[in-house]
């Protein structure tokens, strides 16, 4: 256990910095920079701003700088978050720099600023997908070949062909403007959070349902469903204690991509319903060449992806002792 | 083995299927593909679907960039069947030429997504031992990272170029062909008729793709079918960002985007396209399931 972490950890330090490093280079070689605008900037305040983000030091002197600066130098938790608000820099030492469109914040308070609205959305959306897709998957696996498994498949069918920004449009001129039940858009009110977290969440319990109705099919005529039966357990105990455990495997392994395609996807549900998430931030963000805070959010939706992943794994060790961790 | 196929795949040399005599596994494959209704649906509407797109634009009276803008937001009716868009644009004639990009995109895209994973699955699983490991490593490394957001990265940065949306989408779907194609090697290399074409003194690339590849085509087709919707759904998530095709011309992707913003007054502008995209998508897919149970592939192969 202890040797699979380490290896997951080193592998996914290595991959961050993969993704930093291509990341860093494509940005740059990419036409135009942070301070074209349509209104041209006086060529001497260029200058200023260029040299105060060292953009005209050599390229490697910079990519190096910015390795040094993401490097944890130090651990120290005496500084509270307080200190500055940038609590990666207070207690490690890891600076992700200012940004470029909005230079008086750095990236971390912009991140700190957006990432929990994107959280919460995804962590809605995530209850809902685990909610729907697992019970019609269940009740389309024990009514085999009825029509309610007819019905949740071709639920789930729909779900996996009618995208997110096809639904969030109509599920908002539907629910919202002919219906008037929420708003269009926006995140101030609890009752806000329905429609987005509705249709990001629908994306993915289509796919678990069906997942879960494989799995449990799969399970169900095996031996030791036929012995707990035998032993006179309640068909209830049977699907929880004993049927479950198993037959969920394949839908904990589709849970680590389906976080990933939660981050991405409320890209696409937080422009659509105007919501204040780091998503819409990173769109704009590599739209404006904001160099640093493209940086800092990819890099973050990479260590959360990996996160998640390593937490899949874990539990899917947990759940079939047959699997090692190697 | 000599007998006409009516599918255009060469006849696997693989006796042991279980075939009656005189009829090929691929023929076989073909008829239980027919009795399919699902998947003879969804070829079905792919075919009217691409065709339409294809011959479509050059029936059709109106252009695609032709704006009368006395004409906008005009409702479906006889003269436009769909109606007009915000600049007095026939809808049906942009859905048309959207399609044809959109198919493009799925088509190239998985292309490359085919030629990439096909290649380094394949020699992977020959080359076998210590290189595979580490080939197979650097997969599990790039499946850690949260591809969309560095194609965004991408498509933002070199300009909106079709040619490279084909190659940033394709250089991410690759990775679970490799895999699944590895495993399917793995799996053949070991077969006696391998170790004839080794003692045969053959070289490595006429085995690895002389050999061993036509016996796994069944897995690689299915799976082919099963990206093409998965990219198309990615260029039209980049397009709906305002990152994919760029005016005037226009993908599904865009069209939604587009209607979308007018749905409230003008919401043919946003279900048609929608509910074309996603039942070519549908029907995709259908064809996509209908064709691993013809060929029998296994489901949990990923």
């Amino acid at each position: 256990m202890l040797r699979f972490i380490t290896s997951r950890l080193l592998q996914s330090l290595f991959a961050l910095y993969l993704i930093v490093t291509a990341t860093f280079f494509i940005l740059r070689f990419a036409p135009g920079g942070p301070f074209d605008r349509e209104k041209a900037v006086p060529a001497e305040i260029r200058r200023n701003l260029e040299a105060q983000y060292h953009l005209n030091d050599p390229l490697y002197r910079q990519y190096l700088d910015y390795l040094w600066d993401l490097l944890p130098k130090k651990l120290d938790f005496r500084a509270g978050p307080g200190t500055t608000g940038d609590f990666l820099k207070d207690w490690f030492g890891v600076d992700l720099r200012a940004s470029y469109t909005y230079p008086s914040r750095t990236v971390s308070e912009i991140i700190a600023d957006k990432l929990p609205v994107s959280i919460e959305l995804g962590l809605w959306s995530l209850a809902v997908a685990l909610v729907l897709g697992l019970s019609l998957g269940i009740i389309a696996a024990l009514r085999r070949n009825t029509w309610a498994d007819y019905l949740a498949s071709a639920a789930g069918m729909t779900g996996l062909c009618v995208p997110t920004f096809v639904i969030g449009p109509l599920a908002v001129l539907v629910f919202a403007i002919h219906l008037g039940w929420f708003n269009a858009s926006g995140w101030s009110f609890p009752a806000d959070r329905v429609l987005p977290s509705l249709v990001l969440g629908l994306a993915y319990a289509a796919p678990i349902s069906r997942l879960t109705r494989g799995g449990l099919l799969e399970v169900l005529h095996q031996d030791f469903i036929r012995t707990a039966r035998a032993k006179g357990a309640s068909e209830f105990r049977v699907i929880w204690k004993h049927a479950l455990r198993g037959g969920l495997l394949p839908v904990v392994a589709y849970l680590g991509p389906a976080i990933a395609g939660i981050l991405t996807g409320s890209f696409v549900i937080e422009t659509i319903f105007q919501i204040p998430g780091l998503g819409r931030e990173f769109v704009t963000s590599a739209f404006g060449r904001d160099y640093t805070l493209v940086l800092g959010t990819v890099i973050l939706y990479a260590a959360l992806v990996m996160a998640c992943n390593f937490l899949v794994d874990v539990v899917q060790a947990w759940m079939n002792p047959r699997i090692r961790l190697e | 083995m000599s007998l006409p196929t009516p599918v255009s795949v060469p006849p696997s040399p693989d006796p042991a299927a279980g075939a009656e005599p005189g009829s090929s596994p691929w023929r076989d494959a073909w008829h239980r593909l027919g009795r399919n209704r699902l998947a003879v649906f969804g070829g079905v509407v792919l075919g009217v679907v691409a065709l339409a797109c294809v011959i479509g634009p050059w029936l059709s009276p109106y252009g695609y960039e032709d704006q009368v803008t006395s004409n906008a937001f005009h409702a479906p009716d006889a003269r436009h069947w769909l109606g007009t868009d915000e600049l007095g644009r026939d809808l049906l004639v942009r859905m048309l030429y959207g399609g044809r990009i959109s198919l493009a995109v799925g088509l190239c895209a998985t292309v490359v997504a085919l030629v990439i994973g096909v290649t380094y699955g394949a020699v992977a699983g020959y080359v076998g031992g210590r290189r595979d490991a580490a080939m197979m490593r650097a997969i599990d490394i790039l499946y850690s990272l949260p591809f969309t957001v560095f194609v965004i990265v991408l498509t933002v940065v070199f300009g909106r170029n079709i040619i490279l949306l084909f190659m940033a989408i394709g250089a991410v779907e690759w990775l679970t062909m490799a895999r699944i194609v590895r495993a399917q090697v793995l799996a053949v290399k070991r077969m006696e008729f391998i170790e004839a074409a080794r003692a045969l003194g053959f070289g490595r690339g006429r085995i690895l793709f002389r050999h061993i590849l036509p016996n796994i085509l069944g897995p690689i087709i299915v799976y082919t079918t099963l990206t093409i919707p998965s990219v198309m759904l990615l260029e039209a998530f980049l397009s709906f960002l305002g990152l994919g095709v760029q005016p005037p011309m226009s993908s599904w992707g865009v069209l939604i985007k587009n209607g979308a913003a007018g749905m409230e007054e003008y919401p043919w502008l946003l279900v048609f396209p929608g509910a074309v995209f996603s039942l070519t998508l549908l029907a995709l897919n259908f064809l996509g399931d209908g064709l691993r149970d013809a060929l029998d592939v296994r489901s949990s192969q990923d």
